[in-house]
């Protein structure tokens, strides 16, 4: 598979995830259930094939090995990026704020607090965006990517 | 003598902070009792002054409590002279004094040393720099299938003649405790310097140095009830006086000037700068706490939570038990098949069990076990029997969600 591909591939998913997981967490009452369906989110996308685990697409500071692929559509402004991860959680986590920016534009983008993304799901009794799970990292780095093509 | 866990638990205010938190992590660190916390508290309010340069009465107030610090842990330790107890800020910076100081002085270039393979990187990496450095080779000993060090293969490497061997006495990721009384006296017979990193090692059994008969020995005051930023690094006295310091700069020396320096002498020269005063005292203040508790009544209280916890974990299915229950301080690392153990340990967190996952700063343990990590659970005598009912019910509901 061509990084091409994954981030096409991954738009369908990321945008099913958007319309159904994402609203399904937010109204579940116990956590357990969020849970069930954020570690089970990583089954809708593609796993980065070992040529693509490549070192320059790592993000740094995560317990576990990760993966952030970007494109920037100069034509449209448009944003998309493919992510990949060894641990369940962080690609749970990263789908569902990913899910919230795919596709986007510099314009609409900017609009957006990155820090808010997760907050309507209440997954936060003790996960929060750290250092641990990687989500700050990646955040991060979406930011840099979106700061550079804007 | 019986062991009344929830009276030693009532020792630290932390439990009574965090009620619904199960602590599994004490290999990481330990928590403080409240004598350990009121003693370091106060030396800041009472006694609070540098040591060993004022002219003034408190300044020798403060010296005397620092330096009886010192006499507490060289009798815990049962050393010869007290000045073979040096302070330095951890097992880590003991083992980089150490890697330093015997680097040009013992270790020349050709010279082999011996480590093993389930070492912290602590006890690998200064080593590993200063070799590098100096042209000197490391071997490294590796474990049977049975996940203990290769006696046999020991023996083999010590044909090589190492210098210095340096070894764990309990693996802070497996739990698994090492023969090192065994192991020193092989060493020695081979004509090696020994050095044992005790961080695991010194909760579990306090060491007898004279008996031990390793010629270093270090540890973290924070792995013994202690408080973090204080260590301590016990030395033969000739070997010690032998080091090369790994840190210059005032307190260390006699007579200083632009033409040359000559150095103190033991223990103040391998202890540059201002030291952790409090830290010292408050360490002390752990190993005379500790002293009011049967250590045999605790070890048997900890060996009793841990074979639950061990035969809880061998009954949930899916879990796989990489520790061996056997020959256990009282860690058990393990992995959810399939799983990477981040999310066992997120799972574990939102039900407010406290543990590790990752390398543990272990990674070459890691790549023989052709592991990509694990989950560690650590045990320490001030957990409960409520506290393993509730880790293998996370554990149980961990499985089913992962699933
Ligand atoms: C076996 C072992 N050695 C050395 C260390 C390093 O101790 P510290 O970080 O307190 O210096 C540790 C700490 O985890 C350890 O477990």
């Amino acid at each position: 598979m061509t990084a091409h591909e994954l981030i096409l591939q991954s738009k369908a998913p990321y945008t099913a995830i958007a319309k159904h997981e994402l609203p399904a967490i937010a109204a579940s009452s116990d956590w357990q259930n969020k849970y069930r369906i954020l570690m089970n989110l990583g089954k809708q996308l593609p796993v980065f094939s070992s040529d693509l685990q490549r070192d320059e697409l790592l993000i740094a500071g995560c317990d576990s090995k990760a993966w952030l692929l970007h494109q920037y559509d100069g034509i449209t402004q448009k944003h998309y990026w493919a992510f990949d991860s060894e641990a369940r959680v962080v690609k749970g986590l990263v789908a569902l704020a990913i899910c919230q920016l795919n596709g986007l534009s510099n314009t609409e983008l900017a609009k957006i607090d990155f820090t808010a993304l997760l907050r309507p799901l209440g997954l936060y009794q003790n996960i929060s965006p750290s250092r641990q799970n990687g989500l700050q990292a990646v955040l991060d780095k979406m930011a840099e990517q979106i700061k550079a093509a804007s | 003598m019986s062991f009344d866990v929830e009276a030693f638990r009532a020792e630290f205010s932390f439990f009574q902070q965090h009620p619904d938190w199960v602590y599994l992590d004490s290999a990481a660190t330990m928590h403080k009792p409240d004598a350990v916390i009121k003693a370091e508290v106060e030396f800041y309010q009472q006694h609070n002054s540098n040591v060993h340069r004022g002219a003034h009465q408190l300044s020798q107030q403060a010296t005397q409590l620092f330096e009886q610090a010192r006499d507490t842990v060289a009798l815990a330790l049962n050393v010869r002279r007290r000045e073979e107890i040096i302070w330095t800020s951890g097992a880590t910076e003991a083992l980089n004094l150490l890697a330093c100081g015997l680097m040009g002085t013992v270790l020349k270039p050709g010279d082999r040393i011996l480590l093993t393979c389930l070492e912290h990187h602590a006890n690998i990496v200064p080593w590993q720099f200063y070799c590098q450095q100096h042209g000197v080779l490391i071997d490294v000993v590796p474990l049977t299938n049975e996940l203990e060090l290769d006696i046999a293969a020991f023996q083999q490497l010590l044909e090589l003649k190492p210098k210095v061997v340096a070894m764990a006495e309990v693996s802070n990721v497996l739990g698994t405790i090492s023969p090192v009384a065994q192991l020193v006296q092989l060493a020695k017979a081979a004509g090696a310097i020994t050095v044992i990193d005790g961080a695991q090692g010194i909760v579990w059994q306090r060491p007898d140095m004279q008996a031990l008969d390793a010629d270093f020995y270090v540890f973290s005051g924070h792995k013994l009830y202690g408080p973090t930023g204080i260590g301590v690094l016990y030395g033969r006295y000739e070997l010690l006086n032998n080091l090369k310091p790994l840190r210059y700069g005032g307190e260390m020396i006699k007579t200083v000037s632009f033409t040359g320096t000559t150095l103190n002498q033991l223990p103040y020269k391998l202890e540059a700068g201002t030291p952790n005063i409090a830290g010292a005292i408050g360490l002390a203040a752990a190993v005379s706490w500790l002293n009011n508790f049967d250590s045999a009544a605790l070890t048997a209280h900890k060996q009793q939570l841990f074979t639950e916890l061990y035969l809880g974990c061998q009954a949930i299915k899916g879990l796989q038990l990489l520790s061996p229950q056997q020959n256990n301080v009282g860690i058990l690392a393990l992995n959810i098949k399939g799983e990477h153990p981040t999310d066992v340990a997120a799972l574990l967190n939102e039900q407010k069990i406290a543990v590790r996952a990752g390398t543990h700063c272990a990674m070459p343990l890691f790549q023989a076990l052709q592991l990509p990590g694990a989950v560690r659970l650590s045990l320490a005598a001030y957990n409960n029997s409520h506290d393993i009912k509730r880790t293998l019910k996370a554990l149980e509901q961990t499985v089913e969600l992962l699933q």
